[in-house]
């Protein structure tokens, strides 16, 4: 039987605002436990919170960056539920009226475009933080990141696959860095997403009963979910199974789900309107303010890549899918006008180098004028390029300029005719087989013998003058 | 709207509360004559009426994003039951 997966993600992620939502606390990460608290966001009695004005203008900037109508009357409300994570036993929210709402972003997998619909972004206070290791006979809470402001970002039920909810989330985070509304750091939590899925025979019109996995916090896992509930879904059917609608918690280390046991009031939140904060209301003149800081978005970066630099479509999407790497790739082209090049280091050299080194792109130890440099003495001649991978290598490792590596190693390229003949007809007499091969007609065992010579030479000599003198040679 | 027993059986455990088998009986009836008080409303036509978000007419009651110092971390802790390694302890939580 053939399936389609229906899936619909809410992303929440924590604004960088310095201080918490309600209260002047700050909004820091990690801290002694509870050292980031006070009254108001510890859910005292009696205390009246205030709402942070930059918590408005990051969602509004948000919902403006993902095409959002933007609400001119807004309101928050209590969603009540009792969880030791959350002291005042409600979590301040939005209901009805959300400060978003209607908007959609452009993803592409494989160079398929496809809108994805959101339906709605509010605001909203993160809760504190268990830790069930500290004692054998009970868990610990610190409420340092209780009341850390949130946006939660509801999609429409538009995705289809794993490749398209990864390029959604990843879409969407590239978004939220560009306009610097959160850092985005999803080792530490600042984003993280849940997944509602469920699954229907193709050309059926109905959805499937969905579940719903909490709190992925890598793409890797929102990927390994997404494909993991979706065979378990397709699985239940197919041998006369049903889908009971449950949250579900991801095991990222045994790569499965386990439904969670918290039975719980099956989301009756009885929301109400938050009595001690009033209302929002962003009118013209505001959000012409916010509007008016929107930066340069990932899409129309993209497409001033392909015009004024004539990159490829698919160099300028890897680019610009980070503002960290798009800056980088700016500043290296600011002083070197072979952008191709760059493109073509940046995304193969330097990203090998940081995947392997398991570094973030923001600490690079190679500056990118460095790069352009490096790129610079390629095309000068002073290096080739078989050296400037190596060069590249000790750069990334220590830091240095380029044209130090080169000459600490004596890497300048060779083109001294005389000296490279040498080598030629050195492996023309070390390879007479080859030779033989050439000269019945076998034109690629000239390959043998140029890697010959660039070994004798430690990869000095210039390509092209190798294989001028050596097919000259040959021919003779 | 029907108000049983399990009614008030639901909100009370949703408020975790609990209740005596003759509290029960008595709130059934005490929540059913409530809201067939409040459910005269429904008798006028409200279709014309914006709804009121919030009983003080006032909105942007907004503060700057400026950090100042927490609380002491003892004197948060003072409201604790029980506390220790600077956290607050509450009983096992199992998902
Ligand atoms: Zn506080």
């Amino acid at each position: 039987m053939d399936y389609e997966v229906v899936i619909g993600l809410e992303v929440h992620a924590e604004l960088a605002t310095r201080s918490k939502i309600y209260c002047s606390c700050t909004t820091e990460f990690g801290g002694e436990p509870n050292t980031h608290c006070c009254p108001i966001c510890t859910g005292m009695p009696g205390v009246l919170p205030v709402l942070n004005k930059k918590v408005v203008e990051y969602a509004v900037k948000a919902g403006l960056a993902t095409n959002c109508n933007i609400a001119s009357f807004s309101k928050q409300d209590r969603k009540n539920y009792f969880y030791p994570d959350l002291p005042k036993a409600f979590q301040t929210s939005q209901y009805d009226l959300p400060l978003c709402f209607g908007g959609a972003i452009e993803i592409d997998v494989n160079g398929v475009k496809k809108s994805i619909g959101l339906t709605r972004i509010h605001i909203e206070e993160d809760a504190g933080k268990l830790i069930h290791d500290a004692w054998a006979d009970g868990t610990l809470v610190d409420y340092n990141r209780c009341g850390v402001p949130l946006i939660e970002i509801v999609s429409e039920p538009d995705l289809r696959s794993a490749d398209e909810v990864k390029a959604y989330f990843e879409k969407l985070k590239s978004i939220l860095e560009y306009i610097e509304v959160s850092d985005c750091k999803m080792q530490e939590g600042s984003l993280r997403a849940d997944v509602n899925l469920s699954v229907r025979k193709r050309g059926q019109r109905e959805f499937g009963t969905r579940t719903e996995m909490k709190n992925l916090n890598s793409i890797k896992a929102i990927v390994r979910a997404v494909e993991a509930e979706t065979k378990r879904q397709i699985e239940e059917l197919e041998y006369g199974g049903t889908i009971i609608q449950e949250t579900r918690r991801w095991d990222d280390n045994k790569g499965e789900s386990y439904a969670m046991r918290s039975k719980e009031e099956a989301h009756d939140y009885r929301y109400f309107p938050e009595p001690d904060l009033l209302p929002i209301v962003v009118g013209e003149e505001w959000l012409s303010q916010i509007k008016a800081e929107i930066p340069e978005l990932p899409d129309q970066r993209k497409s001033r890549y392909v015009e004024k630099f004539e990159l490829p479509e698919y160099d300028a999407a890897v680019l610009t899918s980070s503002k960290i790497i798009a800056d980088y790739f700016e500043a290296a082209a600011a002083v070197n006008s072979n952008v191709k090049a760059i493109s073509n280091w940046i995304m193969g050299d330097l990203m090998r180098a940081i995947n392997e080194k398991e570094i973030e792109f923001s600490n690079i130890p190679v500056a990118p004028e460095d790069l352009a440099g490096l790129i610079g003495l390629i095309d000068k001649g002073t290096i080739t390029g078989k050296a400037a991978k190596k060069v590249f290598d000790i750069m990334f490792e220590t830091g240095k300029k380029p044209m130090d590596v080169v000459k600490e190693e004596g890497l300048e390229a060779v083109n001294d005719e005389a000296a490279i003949l040498l080598a030629v007809k050195e492996a023309i007499s070390n390879n007479p087989k080859s030779v033989e091969d050439y000269k019945a007609g076998k034109k690629q065992a000239i390959g043998f013998l140029v890697g010959q010579i660039m070994k004798a030479t430690k990869g000095k000599a210039q390509p092209q003058t190798v294989n001028e003198l050596l097919v000259k040679e040959l021919e003779k | 709207m029907e108000i049983t027993i399990e009614t008030i059986e639901h909100v009370a455990s949703l408020a975790r509360l609990s209740l005596k088998e003759d509290e029960k009986i008595r709130l059934t009836s005490d929540l059913k004559n409530i809201i067939s008080y409040v459910e005269k409303l429904n008798e006028l036509d409200t279709s014309n009426i914006k709804p009121m978000e919030h009983v003080i007419p006032m909105k942007n009651v907004l503060r700057e994003d400026i950090v100042n110092a927490s609380y002491d971390r003892n004197e948060i802790l003072k409201n604790a039951h029980e506390s220790g390694e600077g956290g607050f302890k509450v009983p096992k939580v199992v998902e």
